[in-house]
């Protein structure tokens, strides 16, 4: 059992989570469009290329490299167990997470985040609730285009997360960013894509790997 | 100083009166395993049959050992099966690991919005066909749903089937959805899911049955009505081939209402039909004042007139009035009144 546990740590990429993506797999999904100029965070000027015609263009090198990271943390968490919460305020894509989190055996929370969920979860739900362990955030900002409580709420509660900052976001208190585009349909669904079939992996690797351990 | 005895359950903080669950599943079993202990033991002290004791006379032996003179039917002492007394509530939503069961459980209103993502579903699903039926260049189907006998659940019976409180908000915008899902053309597919939340509404139109005439042994045609107005009430049978007699409480109405008013009111009905002289009545009549007796024998008379007169002029009748019972009636005094409207005389000093 300890063995299952500290096997993974030991290589830098246990789940082979490079061979999901390519680079021109984000160009063709629009990863790298980003908003005008003007909505253009101070925080975001590190991970943005260049500007064209006043509109912002994303370094897809650099996301290349934070998504892998994002990706093998994710499987890590996966592999271990851990309760994935996925979350987004964008209306549109949220049928389509809530189905990604349903086909991973994962949770998703795409609707009005009441303030206390995390930092009062005691009161909320009952006592002796197991809160989430990772929390994917498709998009940072909610309805309002300011950051989504939940990033402040597990930062406070030391809830590690992931997620998806585009030109207009604050990266900050995320402990994963990935910078990329949250507003296109093809952009996100493929994040959902990979979030999908990296937690899977992860499943089925640490099926596999029980499995072993119980023939021996 | 006044000493108020408190016991300690009063004085413990509810904590677990705002949360999810009371009870668990455990104690529902014990309290269930206790009834039919005490029912078998119940049924032995009244000396009946264990087996065949109903929850009638549990009531009535409970009834019978403790007496009670309370007035509250609900603080009386009862026993009933713990189903009843115990509300139906959520279990506990995780398993052992901590894992909760359903994946919207960190929203809060879990069923809510796992009812709101499967209409979502359904309605994508209805687009969907519809994109392929237009593909095709077929027809969508365009059979208008009878909207006007069904009406959606109350908010009261959507939160009853998910055993969650809602928000007006909240029911406002599902009940948008599926109003927008009945809107497509395509939404017969998903009929089964809609009949779900959708409720036969009674057709109140009461279509009032006019009786037959009746006949008597001289073979005379004749129909009887009821009517009342304020404390009065009235039977009256209208005999056909008659000459215009009217009979009230075995008196003739120039006796028995010598005022012309209300002789008036009587013949109203005959008047209107143009049947003066053409039927005879005896009606029967008690309570009331003079003017509230004449106004009952009225209504009785009218209804009573009825079999005899087509469907058109029943119609006329009821709009002008013959056919709806009055209901105006006494209003009652108020305290601090002199009457039902009339106040005290106003005095400034």
């Amino acid at each position: 059992d300890d063995r299952l546990l500290t096997e993974p740590l030991s290589h830098p990429d246990f789940f082979s989570v490079k061979d999901l993506f390519t680079l021109k797999d984000l160009f063709d999904a629009r990863v790298h469009l980003g908003h005008k100029k003007g909505c253009r965070h101070r925080f975001m000027e590190p991970y943005i290329f260049g500007c064209r015609l006043d509109q912002d263009i994303i370094d897809l090198d650099q996301t290349v490299q934070h998504l892998q990271l994002a990706l093998n943390f994710t499987a890590h968490v996966a592999y271990r167990g851990g309760i994935i919460l996925f979350v987004s305020r964008k209306r549109q894509f949220c049928h389509l997470v809530e189905s990604t989190a349903r086909a991973c055996g994962e949770y998703a929370h795409t609707r009005y985040w009441q303030g206390g969920l995390l930092t009062n979860s005691h009161v909320q739900f009952g006592p002796g609730v197991r809160l989430p362990d990772l929390l994917i955030f498709l998009s940072t900002l909610n309805n309002v285009f300011e950051p989504h409580v939940a990033i402040r709420d597990a930062a406070k509660v030391n809830i590690p997360t992931v997620g998806v900052v585009d030109t207009n976001c604050n990266p900050c208190l995320i402990t994963y960013p990935i910078p990329g585009n949250d507003d296109s349909p093809a952009a996100v669904e493929l994040y959902c894509k990979l979030f999908r079939m990296t937690i899977i992996r992860a499943k089925d690797k640490r099926r596999q790997s029980e499995a072993i351990e119980k023939l021996r | 100083l006044r000493l108020i005895c408190t016991t300690t359950t009063v004085q413990k903080k509810n904590v677990g009166a705002s949360g999810p669950e009371k009870y668990t599943e455990a104690f529902i079993k014990k309290q269930i395993e206790e009834f039919n202990l005490g029912k078998r033991h119940l049924a032995n002290m009244m000396g009946e049959d264990p087996e065949t004791f109903t929850q009638e006379d549990i009531d009535r032996a409970i009834a019978y050992l403790f007496p009670s003179g309370l007035f509250d039917k609900q603080a009386r002492p009862m026993m009933k099966h713990p189903t009843e007394v115990f509300p139906e509530q959520r279990k506990i939503q995780w398993g052992e690991d901590g894992r909760p069961f359903h994946f919207l459980f960190y929203t809060g209103k879990q069923s809510y919005y796992s009812l709101m993502h499967e209409t979502y579903e359904r309605f994508l699903n209805v687009q969907k066909h519809q994109d392929q039926l237009i593909a095709k260049d077929l027809p969508l189907q365009k059979e208008k749903r009878n909207l006007a006998g069904s009406r959606w659940l109350t908010k009261i019976e959507l939160e009853e089937m998910l055993l969650e409180k809602l928000s007006d908000d909240d029911y406002l915008r599902f009940i948008q959805l599926l109003q927008k899902l009945v809107a497509l053309p395509c939404a017969d597919i998903e009929e089964n899911y809609i009949q779900k939340f959708s409720k036969e509404v009674p057709v109140q139109l009461q279509k009032v049955v006019i009786e037959p005439l009746q006949y008597d042994e001289r073979g005379v045609a004749f129909s009887t009505g009821e009517g009342k107005r304020k404390t009065a009430r009235a039977t009256a049978v209208v005999y056909d081939n008659g000459t215009g007699k009217i009979t009230v409480n075995g008196t003739d109405i120039l006796h028995y209402f010598p005022v012309l008013q209300d002789r008036e009111q009587l013949l109203f009905p005959f008047q209107f039909l143009g049947r003066i002289g053409k039927h005879d009545m005896v009606c029967t009549v008690s309570g009331g004042g003079r003017s509230a007796q004449a106004g009952a024998i009225r209504l009785a008379s009218a209804k009573a007139l009825r079999s005899f007169v087509t469907e058109k002029e029943v119609e006329f009748m009821r709009q002008a009035g013959l056919l709806t019972v009055d209901p105006r009636v006494k209003e009652r005094k108020k305290p601090g009144q002199e009457g039902s409207r009339r106040k005290f005389t106003w005095k400034k000093r």
